[in-house]
């Protein structure tokens, strides 16, 4: 069985079809490109896999097990971790505590132990240090520790698009949705954002899925690319199947 | 790059001397005040001690979590009640009496958690507004709670040392405010506080981190009230005689409009913002005896207002104060400190420690204005 794998994925809202029997597989290790025009259904898919939406239909396995229908603290808690199109920080907090809180499951303080945090050896404490080396790794290799302390609305929206994918990663998830990671971003931040990507997937053997406006990010680094249009799925292979495929040119540049 | 791997630094609450210094002269003064403030102030005292508790509890709900409630003098009431008839009818002492008080508050206070999972501001909002009226009209009702006459307190023991006068009062309440004013500060920089104020910036990604919204909601409901009947129980022993009259509405309101006055989701401002309201409260009927303000204020109650007169001149006044503090900084009291120290030249992380010293509470990691003034205080609703 795929390590990933959506089938007959339907979305709708009211009278609107936003996702239309959508099925796909990713393998382990990979990266999968969603790719489609404005409104297409792309963040809906994004939504329904982490269980911000319900489905109206179909199903998503992870990792052998049926994960459609669990509420998304369940699913994140299964390994799944995402970005969202707009950008959906804790802006109050700094940019060390937003990473902190993708720590959050991995982390043990609960109510009583939190209110008695008398020194550096309680258990609280140690909680915080182990949980606080970890995510100053991650500050480090997304060039955020200049950053550390700063409230992240503060913070320019580059920026805080690189924030949101150090929590997400923060979470040492098995599964990374990224949605329009690049987005407001200048061709040589989002380079920088393509190599950065590239590598997590072989250092830290993570499978991405990734929506991308920018086709060429999106088909360079993809394994596997699926293109929707109007919710439904058109075309589905290697970026150069892809892109050779009719109606997808048809849908990138014709009436579609 | 962080040269050391001590990353305790980062949530360590006294680090290096001169916060333990700060500490030290705060414990002294508090410890002596009571020997040398004429005794009907130590009272005013004991009150102000009590309105820091609530008003931790409320920071808990409202700062922190950004949920809205305009009930708490319900659990306040439910606190003191729960504290009294524990001692008469059951004959606990004092000690075990506080925190069974407290708990039975933190019990409805996860019921009024409850309703918080589905409603959101305004309707939230109605809904505990709705509680703390019905609380004191069932507790009016029922004979055990002494309906409308309401019940006089026994005198708390503590071991051997009765706590009639009010300077043995003092000591506890003032340590306990000290204690709980800790456990708070401790909470918020911890997986907990941070999962609260996670609900308040962005329940979906709150939710997408792993946190379990339902869960903390009706935490932070079950602690904020769990805070707020600790208080009840030590309002009860201060007054030594407790009414349903005693927990109105205008106290509930008080209780929301400190936190917001001394600015939402820092503890030294709540702590300010308490005391500040608390002295208020307590010394709203005695305007006339201000110097220079008290003849004034008079000749304005005796010109315009109904008989009732001054006690309405205080709420003005409290109104007043509040109204204009959020136009002036909607932050708070902990905003306008933070402003005078850079104005003053002082660096915020620094002014932001002594308030912390001054408060007992320590740097709040949350005060989300404590790096740099940006547009704003954290919403006040959930989003
Ligand atoms: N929560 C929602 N309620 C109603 N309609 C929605 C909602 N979310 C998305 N839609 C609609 O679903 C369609 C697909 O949207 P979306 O998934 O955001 O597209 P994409 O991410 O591909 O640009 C759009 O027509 C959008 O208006
Ligand atoms: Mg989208």
């Amino acid at each position: 069985m795929a390590f990933f794998a959506v089938e007959g994925l339907t979305k709708r809202f009211g009278g609107l079809t936003a996702l239309d029997d959508v099925s796909f597989e990713v393998e382990r290790a990979t990266i999968f490109s969603v790719i489609g025009p404005n409104g297409s259904g792309k963040s809906t898919a994004f939504n329904c896999i982490s269980g911000i939406h319900r489905p109206t239909a179909g199903s998503v396995q992870f990792d052998g097990e049926q994960i459609s229908g669990l509420g998304p603290h369940h699913i994140a808690r299964r390994g799944i971790a995402r970005t969202f199109q707009n950008i959906e920080l804790f802006g109050n907090e700094s940019t060390i505590d937003n990473l902190m809180l993708g720590r959050h499951q991995h982390m043990t303080t609960g109510v009583w132990r939190g209110l008695a945090m008398l020194n550096g050896r309680t258990h609280a404490a140690r909680d915080e240090c182990e949980n606080r080396a970890r995510v100053q790794h991650i500050l480090e290799l997304l060039d955020l520790d200049a950053v550390r302390e700063r409230p992240v609305r503060e913070l320019p929206y580059g920026t805080q698009k690189r924030v949101e994918l150090a929590r997400a990663l923060a979470m040492e998830p098995k599964l990374l949705l990224v949605d329009e990671p690049t987005a407001g971003m200048n061709a040589h931040e989002r380079t920088e954002l393509g190599e950065q990507l590239g590598r997590l997937r072989a250092d830290l053997d993570l499978t991405i899925l990734l929506i991308e406006h920018h086709l060429q990010l999106a088909m360079g680094l993809a394994d596997q690319v699926l293109v929707l249009n109007f919710g439904k799925p058109i075309a589905q292979g290697t970026p150069e199947e892809v892109r050779r495929h009719p109606d997808v040119i048809k849908a990138y540049l014709g009436d579609g | 790059m962080r040269s050391t791997p001590d990353y305790y630094s980062d949530v360590q609450l006294f680090r290096g001397r001169r916060s333990w210094v700060k500490l030290a002269v705060l414990l002294a003064v508090l410890a002596i005040l009571p020997l040398i403030l004429p005794g009907y102030r130590i009272f005013t005292f004991n009150y102000m001690a009590i309105f820091v508790i609530v008003g931790l509890g409320m920071n808990i709900l409202v700062g922190d979590t950004g949920q809205v409630s305009l009930g708490h003098a319900g659990f306040l009431a439910i606190g003191a009640f729960t504290t009294v008839l524990m001692m008469t009818e059951v004959g606990a002492p004092f000690l075990l009496a506080l925190p069974v008080g407290g708990l039975v508050t933190a019990l409805f206070g996860f019921l009024l958690g409850l309703p918080a999972l589905r409603l959101q501001g305004p309707y939230l909002a109605i809904v505990t507004l709705g509680f703390g009226l019905a609380v004191t009209q069932i507790i009016g009702h029922w004979e055990l709670f002494g309906g409308h006459m309401g019940l006089v307190v026994p005198t708390a023991t503590l071991g051997p040392i009765s706590l009639s006068g009010d300077v043995s009062k003092y000591y506890l309440i003032v340590g306990t405010a000290l204690v709980l004013a800790l456990c708070a500060r401790n909470l918020s920089v911890t997986r907990v506080g941070r999962a609260f104020r996670a609900i308040r910036d962005s329940e979906i990604a709150a939710a997408t981190m792993g946190v379990n919204v339902a869960y903390y909601k009706t935490l932070s409901f079950a602690l904020s009230a769990a805070f707020t009947g600790t208080g009840g129980g030590l309002l009860a022993i201060t007054t030594g005689f407790i009414s349903p009259g005693d927990f109105h509405f205008l106290l509930s309101l008080m209780f929301l409009a400190m936190v917001v006055f001394g600015g939402l989701g820092s503890i030294p401002g709540a702590v300010l913002g308490s005391i500040a309201m608390g002295y208020l409260n307590l010394e709203m009927d005695a305007f006339e005896e201000l110097p220079l303000l008290g003849p004034v204020l008079e000749s304005f109650s005796d010109g315009f207002m109904s008989s009732a007169g001054l006690p309405n001149v205080g709420w003005v006044v409290t109104g007043l104060l509040i109204v204009l503090t959020i136009l002036i900084e909607p932050k708070g009291l902990h905003g306008l400190w933070i402003r005078l120290g850079k104005i003053v030249g002082r660096g915020g992380m620094d002014t932001d420690a002594a308030t912390g010293a001054l408060a007992g509470a320590g740097a709040s990691s949350s005060s989300p204005g404590s790096a740099s003034a940006g547009p704003g205080g954290p919403p006040a609703g959930g989003n």
